[in-house]
């Protein structure tokens, strides 16, 4: 009962699902692994990356940014310009191409922020496919305008209102929809977890994040980074990013996680930030860093960016931090909201409270490091979905 | 003993499924001794799980209820100990999910729960190719861990999956989630039948049976019935909850007994459970 491609990172990954999950995971483990053989699946990918999604996205010269920060200059590699305004498309299209592949009619996909759901929303449309995306009712509040983009877009948004309501509850709902309709359905899932063969496949269709921004960083700024940071939800904007890096020893490899209120505060969705409540564990059908009380029942977690708002991270993430290859810290809220509001000022761009948080990270760290020195972020998403978030926090209509 | 027992005394066996901890410790105590002492064969006893992903509403809200009120898995298995305590000499089976095992330690909770008089477990989440840890640690302590097959479980899977299952095999009647269902689905037999050419173990199905008549029919085609969200209902809002949970057990066994005992057709071995291999379990 062997899977088609390695099922682990490390120790992490495998497939702890349902008995009723297997067969559809082998055929999509066979399915994936057949289109990625198929120049013609690559190539109809590609055509719709360059001429629907607008890649490649650019990499831009942060130079106010640098220069308030202080030291190394920073670039942003411009995910939130990319159709329907973050990473996520990459992959969304890329599933949604496959289920067609697989003639598969009906998609179904969990969102967090909503973003994912939105790049799901937009890629059945353009595909012609029926989708269903399952939302936290907690998280459709604060992510609203997601909600009306997706129902635009002719998707059915179904509240999710078990547990906590956020994206973990929403993943439940999902893959209980898959398990009871699984014979004509395509669970897209949004992030580079869940069980076998999610984190390699979504990272297969993100790692073009890291192949532009490999190529554009030496182009523009003439030599490799010293560091790439990403957020880290899920991880697959940052294992998109990262991929590209992995063999160039000389660039670091630095994770954000939500630091939400902070860590004695406990609410926060730092899994590898918490000494009293991350441990390994098995979440939505896969080993890897879990927050969870002393009984194994998971954390309710808390961010400001409901896009980081999980209690699980993907489980290659958990093997780069093992072998030392990248590492992960975290920033708070309160961070990621100052570093929102330095973006937009200095730069001109709203960036996704979930991207805000490596921005908040990658200013903290060119501080630390020579004018010559170089720092990649991943500017994961664009931030209007965020502004009824932000302009509360912020306690005013207007930040002054 | 090994969870087998439960099956082979010449008519199917009736598992009913109560969560522990719902609505609270006492009560679930008193409802699994009901069922146990209104004829119950064996048992299967939920620890709950904050994110129980294969199962329906019913049994998502008895768990919910039951980690609001403080159940740890600790103190599930003080209540398979209290069980034995008050009598209850039918198999035990434990059901949950994986994380909060591992988060216990798998070995040791396998060795506490044997200790506590457990004779297996249904961890719905650790299907075999992720399950060598807990199989030898079963192997060691003597208890039986269970596997299960869904209708869409393909030909080359049927044979490894039941030749590593150890008690009975559990067949999801249908692709889904646990839940009560107005009728049992068509291909049932069809299923059952493929799995029986393949195994002498017995065969248990669970998901969606909830009236007598339901039980009735899957008892002329498996070993067992499992009844879950349909005896949580029975209880539920009942001012005594291990009287109606006494009686929900008594109607589907009467239901069962009144439909007329499967005569084994040739074409379908292995229906006779007294000839299923499952090694004895160790003494504990």
């Amino acid at each position: 009962m062997n899977t088609l491609l390695p099922s682990r990172f490390g120790r992490y990954g495998g497939q702890y699902v349902p008995e009723t999950l297997i067969p559809p995971l082998r055929e999509l483990e066979a399915a994936f692994a057949a289109a990625q053989d198929d120049p013609a699946f690559r190539q109809e990918l590609d055509a719709l990356l360059a001429t629907y999604v607008g890649r490649p996205t650019p990499l831009t010269h942060a130079a106010r940014l640098s220069a308030h920060c202080g030291g190394a200059r920073i670039y942003l590699k411009r995910e939130d310009l990319a159709h329907s305004g973050a990473h996520k498309i990459n992959n969304a299209l890329g599933q949604a191409l496959l289920a067609k592949r697989m003639g598969k009619r009906r998609v179904i996909a969990e969102t967090g922020a909503g973003q994912h759901g939105v790049a799901t929303a937009t890629a059945c449309a353009l595909l012609g496919l029926d989708c269903v995306v399952y939302m936290g009712a907690v998280d459709m509040q604060r992510q609203a305008p997601n909600v009306q983009r997706m129902r635009l877009l002719g998707a059915e948004v179904r509240a999710v209102e078990s547990g906590t309501q956020t994206l973990k509850d929403a993943i439940n709902e999902a893959i209980r929809d898959w398990v009871t309709h699984v014979a004509d359905t395509y669970y897209l899932l949004g992030s580079a977890l869940g069980p076998h063969p999610y984190p390699t496949m979504v990272r297969a269709f993100q790692a073009v994040i890291g192949r532009e921004a490999r190529a554009q960083i030496l182009r523009q700024a003439g030599r490799l980074p010293d560091l790439a940071v990403a957020c880290v939800g899920g991880g697959s904007n940052a294992i998109g990013l990262f991929h590209a890096f992995l063999a160039d020893e000389s660039v670091r490899l630095l994770g954000v996680e939500a630091g939400g209120l902070g860590i004695p505060s406990g609410r926060h969705a730092a899994r590898f930030g918490d000494p009293q409540r991350a441990r390994p564990g098995v979440l939505h059908g896969c080993y890897t860093w879990v927050l969870q009380d002393a009984d194994g029942q998971i954390a309710a977690t808390h961010s400001i960016s409901a896009g980081l708002d999980y209690a699980a991270v993907g489980p290659e993430h958990a093997l780069l931090r093992e072998t030392g290859r990248a590492a992960y810290t975290h920033v708070t809220d309160a961070e990621a909201l100052e570093a929102f509001t330095l973006l937009s000022r200095l730069e001109g761009i709203l960036p996704a409270l979930e991207s805000a948080h490596a921005v908040a990270e990658a200013c903290k760290q060119a501080a630390a490091l020579p004018p010559e020195a170089v720092v990649l972020v991943n500017l994961s998403g664009r931030g209007d979905k965020d502004l009824d978030t932000v302009l509360h926090a912020l306690g005013k209509e207007t930040p002054a | 003993m090994s969870v087998s027992s439960a099956f082979g005394k010449g008519r199917p066996a009736l598992m009913p499924y109560f969560t522990l901890g719902y609505p609270d410790d006492e009560t679930s105590l008193d409802v699994v001794a009901a069922c146990a002492a209104a004829g119950a064969d064996a048992l299967e006893l939920g620890i709950p799980f904050s994110d129980p992903l294969a199962d329906g509403p019913t049994i998502q809200h008895s768990t919910q209820v039951a980690l609001q009120h403080g159940m740890t898995t600790r103190r599930c298995l003080d209540a398979v100990a209290e069980l034995r305590r008050r009598g209850v000499r039918v198999p035990l089976v434990l059901m949950g999910y994986l994380n909060p095992i591992l988060a216990y330690g798998l070995d040791a909770f396998v060795a506490d729960a044997a200790r506590a008089g457990a004779d297996g477990f249904i961890v719905p989440d650790l299907p075999p190719d992720e399950a060598g840890e807990m199989q030898a640690a079963c192997r060691h302590h003597g208890l039986d861990l269970v596997f299960l097959l869904a209708p869409n479980s393909p030909p080359d899977r049927m044979r490894p999956v039941t030749e590593q299952s150890r008690g009975f095999v559990y067949l999801v009647s249908v692709t889904g989630v646990t839940g009560a269902r107005e009728r049992l689905p068509a291909h049932l037999e069809a299923f059952v039948r493929r799995v029986r050419a393949v195994t002498d173990k017995p065969l248990a199905v669970g998901f969606g049976i909830s009236t007598p008549q339901q039980a009735a029919a899957v008892g002329r085609l498996a070993d067992g019935v499992i009844v879950g969200s349909a005896l949580i209902r029975a209880v539920e809002g009942s001012p005594r909850p291990a009287e109606a949970a006494a009686a929900f057990v008594q109607s589907m066994k009467t239901g069962m007994k009144a439909s007329p005992p499967p005569s084994s057709p040739p074409e379908v071995p292995g229906k006779n459970a007294a000839r299923q291999t499952d090694a004895p379990a160790a003494p504990k």
